[in-house]
């Protein structure tokens, strides 16, 4: 089992989505029930060979690549198929391979509109292919495809499938981020011609090279090319307007997708390959970096303060968390990593359960306007539970998963890594305590409009069903790593630190 | 004194060798432009539906000889005092142009057979153009490159206004004709200036000449700026563009896709030939001039392209803008380094190789399209997805490709051309990669614009009834779609083309 997972088990979990969409391609579109089958066939399949691989990974040595695979791609530029996971890969691998069964499960009975299931499920698992490609990618053009892979799918998950609004939302979300990949590719080759001779894309290699010799401007200038590419998709601030028009509009599936796992694409980026790479001009950054995150934190969290619309309001909370995130980044320090990746998983888990619950109150209210909600714990107090549950774990509730992005985050600003400042990052880390506060003042603020007091008028005779038994299948397993995570975080972080050990590794004073 | 002449030239007139192997392409095609005429005239009006047939089996038929050329040796051979040198690079572009000559002439049969054109002078004349093209691959005298370019040029400009009831039409071809002969005369100019400095017409001879001191004359920047400001109308290089969106929009579909695609490559193929083997010397002025054209090109193009509502102008403005991209890796050609030239050349061939599947590809579904839509508002095709899926979804792959998303091939390509630029590691084509970068961005835009409306937007009247394809449309949309998708996948076929074709370049030749 082990051989073979060692040479397949990366490739299987990339491409049995693609090998389920070639299936799907050629079910008649009248066939919805195959065509479900067949979805929910490979993402299972997927979840089985990362499980196996999550079994069969050496957690003593996860700071090194396992499973790891080399071969030749296109010679001509000396791209290679190279995969493999360590520490820092395979949480975001199990994570992406453990959301989308669920939101095919999900799917089951809610198809967004226009219904055609075997397009949108197409969609999904091209979506799914994209997704664990980047986090398996151990070369910068095979990472870089996948990237771009995934705007694909989302672009049309958003653009048909979505809201009023889907058509600019689908262009805003489309065109920041080819703009940032855009800069990324002009980054990827400066890095490939300014390492020695022979390095080529491999990630490990260019990470080895650590942008050694290179002037002091042009890695400034470089790793720009890259802040750009995945600051767009973290987002931090100021790129980060795309993203609450794409979750305003994108169907609850596509939200819980992007926010679950599209958003951890930029941040995965930043430490797997911006900072390893050039981690000289990465201390250079690191001010800028952690300023933008923390007037994310803020300003997500009054943006979310405006809202009037329970999923803008979810959207505008990401770019806030993601500020967490990305401040455990720029303090280039193993703790301040350890929380940013533990920050990813628990936002994916949180997260994405706040867009199931908000895409369930809307199919049952066919609104999501807080003016006209209202009473959700009476008339359907399973789900209104489950909505307490889930903000309270987002505004970082110690005992769930969400607390151990935050807390340790502001922790490792305390003192940050070598050469960073440290009034500049306590600083930052005042600020970023303040908007834990703003967080729980906006999410306790959406759970009382939407689930205390009586239903509004309009609602008041509505029948209004509470959990279907597709909710529960998909919802019981968040709910229970949200509490399992916060219990015991260290089933992530013992598997996280010695990659981000080794990640740091060329981060010198 | 008539006498007098005769004998003094024939005095030292030696009959040339004549290599049949070398010239089997160019006769095969010959033959069947003979062939072509005589049927027309001979069959009826009502039967001459073999008339394609004819044309696409000696097209094909003509890459015989040219595959049994390639496998024979790798010696080049050489004619009429190296005039004409069929060599790698020769072979692969004369295939090219065949094909893309196969491919127009799949789009014209129901276009012209139902559009009351008269087909036998139609087919007549693009073999024609062809045959220049073929022509012009082989070239490498400044006398042969002018003889080639008016053998393509003259049947164009006829082709061009082919639609002659139409106002449109007709001033669509009068513009081309006009500013192809100034173009010509230009360039003539130019020519003359260099022949009149070097005494030489042979491309490999002037390089020489140039190199012994006449190069650093005043006269011979002069010389060489007009020459190539003649092939920047060809090529319709920003400043020298005004005549592509009338003459595209007025002219035949398919002989649209014929101008944008092969028309275009023909004057690539002269460009390479005389900067990379006749003014390869003279790099420090080409530099600037491809730097200014290639900037100008690209930005000017995608800018004016985002804001068209008809389709074939915004192709119109979309080759144009491709053109730019081309342009851009020759802003970096050197006089020094054999190695940055050898990418260039191959990053425009293979862009070239690309560029034609995926533009022939696209025009082959606007003519689809416009049967049905009668039309070119781009308006008119909303909700395709709606009523001819596979139609949207082919033409949303050529789309992709063209802005440069993966997986189809035209990401590889683009990425060829950023890396033959930042190749060259001077400040200056840090700054064209960057404005490539933000073209790409900018040309997603107007690519995703139709996407949009085909994917998103609803039937303008309502009319969802299924679209008939003819069987050679749909040949040509499926031959090119998987040609994008297999050399996406597999990008070292069509690189390995493209490297082969560099022995006729290289440092020394």
């Amino acid at each position: 089992m082990k051989d073979l997972l060692n040479d397949w088990g990366p490739t299987a979990a990339t491409f049995l989505p693609l090998l389920g969409m070639l299936v799907l391609l050629v079910i008649p579109k009248a066939e919805e029930n195959l065509a479900k089958i067949v979805a929910l066939a490979a993402t299972v399949a997927v979840f089985v060979v990362v499980g196996l691989m999550l079994l069969n990974f050496d957690y003593d040595r996860s700071g090194v690549m396992q499973f790891a695979l080399d071969n030749r791609w296109i010679d001509a530029i000396d791209a290679r198929y190279a995969v493999g996971l360590d520490g820092m890969s395979l949480p975001l691998v199990a994570l992406t391979a453990f959301v989308m069964p669920f939101v095919v499960v999900y799917s089951w009975n809610h198809f967004p509109e226009p219904h055609n299931p075997k397009a949108f499920l197409t969609l999904l698992l091209i979506l799914e292919t994209g997704m664990v490609g980047c986090f398996v990618a151990r070369d910068l053009l095979l990472f870089f495809v996948f990237f771009e892979v995934v705007l694909l799918p989302m672009f049309f998950l958003i653009g048909v499938f979505g809201g009023e609004d889907r058509k600019y939302a689908s262009f805003k979300f489309f065109l920041y981020t080819v703009f940032g990949s855009a800069f990324m590719i002009v980054a990827i080759l400066a890095v490939y011609f300014l390492a020695p001779e022979g390095t080529g894309f491999s990630i490990e290699a260019l990470k080895a090279w650590g942008g050694d010799g290179l002037n002091k401007t042009t890695g400034i200038l470089i790793f720009g090319g890259f802040f750009l590419a995945f600051g767009v998709k973290v987002p931090m601030f100021p790129f980060h307007t795309w993203l609450p028009d794409a979750h305003t509009q994108a169907p609850t599936q596509g939200s819980v997708i992007l926010a679950a796992v599209l958003l951890k694409l930029g941040t995965y980026g930043f430490i797997r390959i911006a900072i390893p790479i050039l981690p000289d001009a990465a201390r250079s950054w690191a001010p800028v970096i952690g300023l933008l995150a923390v007037i994310g934190i803020i300003y997500g969290a009054l943006g979310c303060l405006a809202q009037w619309d329970m999923k803008r309001l979810i959207a505008f909370s990401s770019v806030a968390h993601m500020g967490y995130t990305m401040l455990g980044i720029a303090t280039m320090t193993p703790l301040g990593f350890n929380a940013a990746i533990f920050g990813m998983i628990s936002h994916g888990l949180i997260t994405g359960m706040l867009f199931f619950i908000a895409g369930s109150v809307k199919d049952r209210y066919h609104t999501l306007d807080m003016k006209r909600l209202g009473g959700l714990l009476v008339q359907a107090p399973r789900m209104g539970w489950l909505l307490g549950f889930a903000s309270m774990a987002s505004l970082g509730l110690p005992g769930l998963a969400g607390f151990w992005g935050e807390f340790p985050a502001l922790l490792a600003a305390y003192s940050p890594g070598a050469g960073l400042s440290e009034p500049v990052f306590r600083t930052f880390m005042v600020v970023g305590a303040i908007g834990t506060i703003f967080a729980a003042a906006y999410l306790l603020w959406m759970y009382q409009r939407v689930a205390f007091g009586e239903p509004t008028e309009e609602f008041r005779d509505a029948e209004i069903a509470d959990l279907h038994v597709t909710d529960y299948i998909a919802w019981t397993p968040f709910v229970l790593l949200i509490a399992f995570f916060g219990i015991y975080p260290q089933a992530i972080f013992k598997v996280t630190d010695a990659a981000v050990h080794v990640a740091l590794s060329g981060y010198g004073g | 004194m008539l006498a007098q002449l005769v004998a003094a030239t024939t005095a030292t007139y030696d009959t040339p060798t004549l290599d049949w192997h070398a010239l089997a392409p160019l006769i095969v095609l010959v033959s069947t432009l003979v062939v072509a005429l005589i049927v027309d005239s001979i069959v009826a009006k009502q039967q001459s539906g073999a008339l394609p047939s004819i044309v696409g089996l000696g097209l094909l038929g003509s890459l015989v000889p040219i595959i049994t050329l390639a496998i024979h040796d790798d010696t080049a051979r050489s004619m009429f005092g190296g005039a004409i040198v069929i060599d790698r690079f020769a072979l692969l572009m004369s295939a090219f142009f065949v094909v893309v000559g196969y491919l127009t002439v799949l789009l014209s049969t129901n276009y012209i057979a139902e559009g009351d054109y008269y087909e036998g002078e139609y087919y007549f004349l693009l073999l024609a153009s062809v045959i220049g093209m073929v022509f012009m691959a082989s070239a490498r005298d400044l006398i042969s490159i002018f003889v080639a370019l008016e053998l393509l040029s003259i049947p164009a400009y006829l082709l061009a206004a082919w639609r002659k009831r139409d106002r449109v039409g007709v001033e669509g071809g009068l513009k081309y004709y006009l500013m192809g002969v100034f173009a010509s005369a230009v360039m003539l100019y130019g020519m003359s200036l260099i022949f009149g400095g070097t005494g030489e017409t042979h491309l490999a001879a002037i390089r020489e000449s140039m190199a012994g001191g006449f190069g650093a004359e005043p006269v011979a920047t002069i010389g060489i700026v007009l020459t190539l400001v003649g092939f920047g109308f060809k090529v319709s290089a920003v400043p020298f563009h005004n005549w592509a969106p009338d003459t595209y929009e007025g002219a035949p579909t398919p002989i649209t896709a014929f101008l944008s695609v092969a028309s275009k490559a023909a004057g690539f193929v002269a460009i390479l030939q005389l900067m990379f083997v006749g003014f390869v010397g003279q790099a420090n002025v080409l530099r600037p001039m491809m730097l200014i054209l290639a900037i100008a090109t690209m930005t000017v193009a995608n800018v004016i392209a985002i804001r068209q509502t008809n389709v074939v102008r915004m192709f119109a403005y979309s080759s144009v803008a491709q053109a730019g991209f081309l342009l851009a890796p020759l802003a970096v050609i050197t006089a020094a380094d054999g190695g940055v030239n050898d990418k260039i050349v191959s990053s425009v061939v293979l862009y070239l190789m690309a560029y034609a599947l995926m533009n022939m590809g696209a025009f082959a579904v606007i003519i689809a399209v416009s049967r049905r839509t009668g039309t070119g508002e781009m308006d008119a095709w909303g909700g395709l997805f709606s009523y001819a899926p596979g139609l949207a979804s082919t033409m949303a792959v050529f789309l992709f490709a063209l802005g440069g998303i993966p997986p189809m091939v035209g990401w590889f390509v683009k990425f060829q051309l950023f890396q033959a630029v930042i190749n060259a590691e001077t400040a200056s084509a840090y700054v064209l990669a960057v404005v490539m970068a933000v073209n790409t961005v900018i040309s997603m835009a107007y690519y995703l614009g139709l996407i949009r409306r085909m994917f998103v937007d609803d039937a303008p009247d309502g009319d969802t009834s299924p679209i008939k394809v003819p069987v050679p449309l749909v040949a040509a949309m499926g031959l090119t779609a998987v040609a994008l998708v297999v050399f996406g996948f597999l990008p070292h076929i069509l690189t390995d083309l493209a490297d082969s074709a560099l022995l006729a370049f290289g440092t020394g030749s």
